[in-house]
């Protein structure tokens, strides 16, 4: 048990495998490009313009201004969240990459913390396709909500060590499922994003701060994009940084333990 | 350890819980030759291979790779090794030239230059028609090919083949051997594994013969002929009356399904005897191999 909390011996070769999944990527750049602009404004139409014009506001904000934030924050959880489970599940089983890549130099730690950094990196991007989307929509503010980008890496970065720890103990990649539907799906809806936490029950919103990551970073994405910082801003980002930290360590060592036999 | 060979193991080891998969084996690997596995599945040939590739850590003995330990120095034995693993694992997302291109990057082997191996690889394995073509739609052939050409993309001092031949056609296999001799003939270490002992005493400078994780043999394939069968094998059509001819002829002789294998140094006098006082049915004479030698050693029970 002790040793799932072990620092890994992780080198500047994880880069490589980043690389390797950035190549992919952009060459196929026109299919991935396209999500994020669709989905920032469906979200903007759906919700912020149809059941917008019903609410109208939230304490004193626009309603589109109020969800917009958590437009970010799910697409950030999203995008890393599903490429380090269903993307590293396949690299990992179907094609067997990364077999293929621990014949080189590069040890299965530099390669799970490549597949982290490209989920971070994946979150980057998407981030970096809406912000100009909602900026026209003039629902963010400039320029600070440009910190949305490296938060988007730091979230990112905590929901690809949540999902690499999933793939590294689900059997299959059909059980991958549950953590989407029952971890991602309900925390998308109860995180205080289209709706403030403090509607909730005191204990749900307990629950909620205390365990899905999404409200912290929605909280975050908030307050940059009203804006309406705080130094509660402090308090989430350690939350943030704390727990990915022990989730990047621990995939990194549960998925040793699965592949190096 | 005191060896100078590319690998030397000593009482090497490796469990999986209860169960003794290599089971303290012994052997060295000289520079520049061809050194070759062989065993029925389960013995144990594809846990050294990957002891030997540094990925799959040994539970006891020791292991030298070109003069560096595995448990202490993973990356260094790593880049200089060359991996066709018994599984293909090419990059389906790539081309056949972006497979090698970024298995050259995973070895920090700067862009110009792993163009340029990328280039020259892709016409060593004959496969520069299909440059840009993806992995998928290559023939099983095609695959292995190029396989064998991204484990040469870092000019490795050791080339680990894993069953290099699997499920190919024979003239697939036939280039495959050509290109394995041409590496052969510069001076490559290889170590191989096989299941086609043909295959063996063709590329094999020395193999060692493997069951249930411990080498029985080892040898030249011409030595270990000699050796443990002789020179030539007469095949005769099972019946009572020639197994009781041999009994009576007090020659050795083993039965396996239908028919009866003689092993001999002459074979046309062990026919010539047979034909005169057996009365057989068929006699089939044949130079023995090291398939018998093979079934002999291992037994020809069915393996899992």
């Amino acid at each position: 048990m002790a040793h799932l909390f072990s620092i890994p011996p992780v080198t500047r070769r994880a880069w490589k495998v980043w690389h390797r999944n950035l190549t992919v990527f952009t060459r196929t750049w026109q299919v991935n490009f396209f999500p994020p602009l669709v989905e920032a404004l469906l979200y903007l139409f759906a919700i912020g313009l149809g059941i917008g014009s019903y609410i109208k506001e939230i304490g004193g904000i626009p309603y589109v201004n109020f969800i917009a934030p958590a437009i970010l924050a799910i697409a950030v959880m999203n995008s890393a969240f599903f490429e380090c489970t269903y993307g590293s599940y396949v690299r990992m089983y179907y094609q067997k990459s990364f077999d293929a890549m621990i014949a080189t130099p590069l040890s299965i730690e530099d390669v799970i913390a490549g597949e982290l950094l490209w989920g971070a990196t994946r979150s980057v991007i998407y981030v970096v396709i809406m912000l100009p989307v909602l900026a026209v929509f003039g629902v963010i503010s400039l320029p600070l909500s440009l910190l949305a980008i490296p938060f988007a890496f730091l979230g990112g970065l905590m929901f690809a060590g949540i999902a690499m720890c999933f793939t590294a103990i689900s059997p299959g990649i059909d059980t991958l499922n549950y953590p989407s539907f029952l971890f991602i799906t309900p925390m998308s809806l109860f995180s205080g994003t289209f709706f403030p936490i403090t509607l909730l029950p005191i204990l749900l919103q307990y629950f909620a701060l205390a365990l899905l990551p999404l409200t912290h970073l929605v909280a975050i994405m908030r307050m940059i994009t009203l804006p309406s910082l705080s130094g509660t801003i402090l308090l989430h980002m350690g939350w943030i940084v704390i727990i990915t930290t022990v989730f990047c360590i621990v995939s990194i060592n549960l998925m040793r333990r699965r592949l190096i036999v | 350890m005191t060896g100078t060979g590319i690998i030397e193991a000593e009482d090497l080891r490796k469990t999986f819980g209860s169960i003794s998969a290599v089971d303290g084996i012994r052997f060295s690997v000289r520079k520049g030759e061809v050194f070759g596995f062989l065993g029925p599945n389960g013995a144990g040939k594809t846990t050294t291979m990957k002891m030997i590739a540094c990925v799959s850590p040994r539970t006891g003995g020791s292991l030298s790779i070109l003069g560096m330990d595995p448990d202490t120095d993973p990356a260094g034995i790593k880049q200089r090794l060359g991996v066709v693993p018994q599984e293909t694992n090419l990059d389906p997302d790539f081309t056949c030239y972006g497979n090698l291109f970024t298995y050259a990057r995973y070895f920090d082997i700067p862009a110009e230059d792993a163009h340029t191996r990328a280039e020259a690889l892709l016409e060593f394995v004959q496969l520069s028609e299909k440059r840009d073509v993806t992995v998928e739609k290559l023939s099983g052939g095609m695959k292995r090919r190029l396989i064998l050409a991204r484990a040469l993309v870092n000019s490795p001092d050791l080339l680990i083949l894993d069953e290099p031949t699997i499920g190919l056609d024979p003239q697939a296999r036939h280039l495959i051997w050509e290109k394995l001799k041409a590496l052969q003939a510069q001076g490559n270490t290889i170590v191989m594994t096989t299941h086609y002992l043909d295959e063996a005493y063709r590329l094999c400078d020395r193999l060692v013969i493997m069951d249930n994780g411990k080498i029985l043999v080892e040898g030249t394939p011409a030595e270990l002929v000699k050796e443990h069968v002789g020179h030539e094998i007469v095949e005769v059509e099972k019946s009572p009356e020639v197994l009781a001819c041999l009994t009576g002829l007090q020659i050795p002789f083993e039965v396996t399904g239908d028919t009866i294998l003689v092993a001999t140094e002459s074979s046309r006098d062990i026919a010539r005897l047979l034909l005169d006082r057996c009365r057989p049915e068929k006699v089939l004479t044949r130079p023995a191999t090291l398939e018998d030698v093979f079934l002999k050693l291992t037994g020809r029970n069915l393996r899992e």
